[in-house]
């Protein structure tokens, strides 16, 4: 039995570290926790995971579950909350688990409140922190019933101490033939990148429209985020024409990042592009307009142009 | 094929902050009414059925699902504060009624910001679901659909036997513009009011909104006046290089 299920995600190497981040709202809501993995070939993994204070590494390993298809992912872990007595299910908010997690919470008939920032207790009860309408506002919501989903925010909670005395790994046995059967994986993107991932690095460098093409985009976003150390992400604008990638775009409905420095250059400072990186700890805006709203919030603004400034900026970090 | 679908009203969030905004479709909604359109003048889709939820004071976002050429719209009349999960058991009544072959919508509402609706009509129907997309084609005689998913590691490429739910992420399509006259042609067309009695739903939101409030605001910093004095401001007083 463990009160609740943290659903760890991982890429079929390694942990995902910002699903660990959940762990930490199990914590607060006391109780006992397990962790749930779902995959193929997840004893490594499984392994790398015993020290977080778990009750017990719960693991659902099948070929059947080789690719994370959200109809028979969410019926093996609404199965697995349901052998387990869980009242509570969490994962971190990523695009895995807002695929999955809902529909496991409607064959688990329970509300889910995604994007949890914090907890809080209103009248005795507890309720749950959570932004909307892309972080301007925040609302304070309950739940009826003894059973939720959440998704918690992992720049919202710090990463979990591993260091508990090591738990029992138990494998969750099911049947596959019985999984749904109406989804198909096909192909996913790969592409290799030394880069450290957007919602783990230290320093995130962030480009927007006026970075024109991919190329240049390359030279001056990438540019300055290699001479950092650091990640690269974009604007829904950089993205739309075609500069990045999809999955480099920070805001309300990309990534939510708060690296200790975020560098934005060429980006006008949107609600929307705000929402995903209000939490940073420094921001500096390069912006050749000087009303632009992200000298709002920037904590160090330079007005020019980016295409002269950013070389530079380069060259004097290379220089130590 | 018949497509179904769901839209809502939200504030526009284009307007500018302290601006009273006027209601619009919520914005991944619309892209969803679009990608119907495409599919019909493909010839792939015979029907589209927009259905939203709300009280009378929704009926100007229906026109301009009306005015963007959806050919039936039909109101849920309910005035209560909905959960997700209240409106995705809602709209599985709906889709028992309709019997859609795709139901086609925003992967999430721009003012609550849940992203959960779709997902779980799919788990309350048993029926296939491809979130966040950014493609969508329909192999098979219209048996089964590839769609191109936007995830936090790249897009991915799934195949889903129909019918099934498909919600829409950004890049999917840019909408159209309605015009003035297919506005007024819109007003004409009727809209058809059900309520939760008349679908055999009974629904309570299992989630309360208790308060609301600002965020604290993040103070304006400084401005440098060069690429020199941002080094040093950065070595010395923020300590991050
Ligand atoms: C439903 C919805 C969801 C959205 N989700 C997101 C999201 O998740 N993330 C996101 O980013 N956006 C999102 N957006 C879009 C958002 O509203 C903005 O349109 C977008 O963030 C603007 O991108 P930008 O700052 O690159 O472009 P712009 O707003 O066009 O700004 C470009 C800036 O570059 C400056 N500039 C131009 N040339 C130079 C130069 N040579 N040197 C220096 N500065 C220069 C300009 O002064 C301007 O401030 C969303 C919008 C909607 C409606």
């Amino acid at each position: 039995m463990a009160a609740t299920l943290v659903l760890i995600e991982h890429d079929r190497q390694q942990v995902k570290r910002p699903s660990l981040h959940a762990i930490t709202l199990a914590r607060q809501l006391g109780g006992e926790y397990a962790l749930l993995v779902l995959g193929h070939g997840l004893d490594a993994i499984a392994a790398s995971l015993v020290s977080c204070g778990a009750s017990a590494v719960i693991v659902a390993d099948d070929a059947a579950l080789a690719e994370p298809l959200a109809d028979r992912y969410a019926a093996v872990i609404a199965q697995a909350a349901q052998k387990y007595g869980a009242k509570t299910l969490i994962g971190s908010s990523s695009t895995f688990s807002k695929d999955i997690l809902p529909r496991a919470a409607a064959l688990l008939d329970a509300p889910m409140v995604t994007d949890v920032l914090a907890l809080e207790e209103v009248n005795g009860e507890r309720a749950y922190r959570r932004p909307t309408s892309a972080g301007s506002m925040l609302a304070t919501v309950k739940i009826e019933g003894d059973r939720c989903v959440l998704t918690a925010r992992a720049t919202a909670f710090e990463a979990p101490a591993a260091d508990a005395a090591p738990c029992p790994i138990e494998r969750f046995d099911f049947d596959p033939a019985s999984l749904p059967n109406g989804m198909q994986f096909i192909s996913r993107e790969q592409r290799a990148s030394d880069r450290p991932d957007l919602t783990e690095a230290r320093v995130v460098v962030s480009g927007g429209r006026p970075l024109q093409d991919p190329e240049t985009f390359e030279r001056l976003v990438g540019g300055l985020a290699d001479a950092l150390g650091g990640a690269v992400g974009a604007t829904r604008a950089a993205v739309d024409a075609g500069m990045a990638p999809n999955d480099y775009q920070v805001g309300q409905t990309g990534k939510v990042v708060a690296p200790e420095l975020y560098i934005a250059m060429g980006i006008s400072g949107a609600i929307q592009h705000l929402a995903g990186i209000k939490d940073s700890r420094i921001i500096v805006a390069i912006n050749k307009d000087p009303d632009a709203p992200i000298f709002q919030m920037a904590t160090y603004g330079l007005v020019g142009d980016l295409h002269q400034l950013v070389p530079q900026l380069i060259e004097a970090v290379r220089r130590g | 094929m018949k497509i179904v679908v769901p839209f809502k009203s939200v504030p526009d969030p284009y307007a500018g902050p302290g601006a009273a905004a006027k209601s619009v479709v919520n914005p991944f909604d619309e892209i969803a009414i679009e990608e119907a359109l495409r599919i019909r003048e493909r010839g792939e889709a015979t029907e589209i059925v927009g259905v939203t939820i709300g009280p009378a004071t929704v009926d100007e976002q229906i026109r301009s699902a009306l005015a963007m050429g959806v050919d039936r719209a039909l109101r849920i009349d309910d005035s209560r504060a909905l959960d997700p999960y209240a409106v995705a058991r809602i709209l599985r009544a709906l889709v028992a009624k309709e019997a859609p072959q795709l139901v086609l919508m925003g992967k999430q509402a721009v003012d609550d910001d849940s992203n959960q609706v779709g997902q779980m009509l799919a788990g309350l129907l048993g029926w296939p679901q491809a979130t966040f997309i950014s493609k969508i084609e329909f192999l098979e005689n219209k048996t089964r659909a590839q769609c191109t998913r936007e995830t936090d590691g790249g897009l991915e490429v799934i195949v889903v036997n129909l019918p099934a739910i498909v919600t829409t992420d950004l890049r999917l399509n840019e909408p159209r513009y309605v015009s003035l006259p297919g506005l007024m042609k819109a007003r004409k067309k009727p809209i058809e009011v059900l309520t939760c009695e008349q679908l055999g739903v009974t629904v309570q939101p299992l989630t309360t909104t208790l308060s609301t409030a600002r965020p604290p605001k993040r103070a304006a910093g400084t401005r440098v006046e060069s690429v020199e004095e941002l080094m040093v401001k950065l070595k010395q007083e923020a300590k991050v290089l």
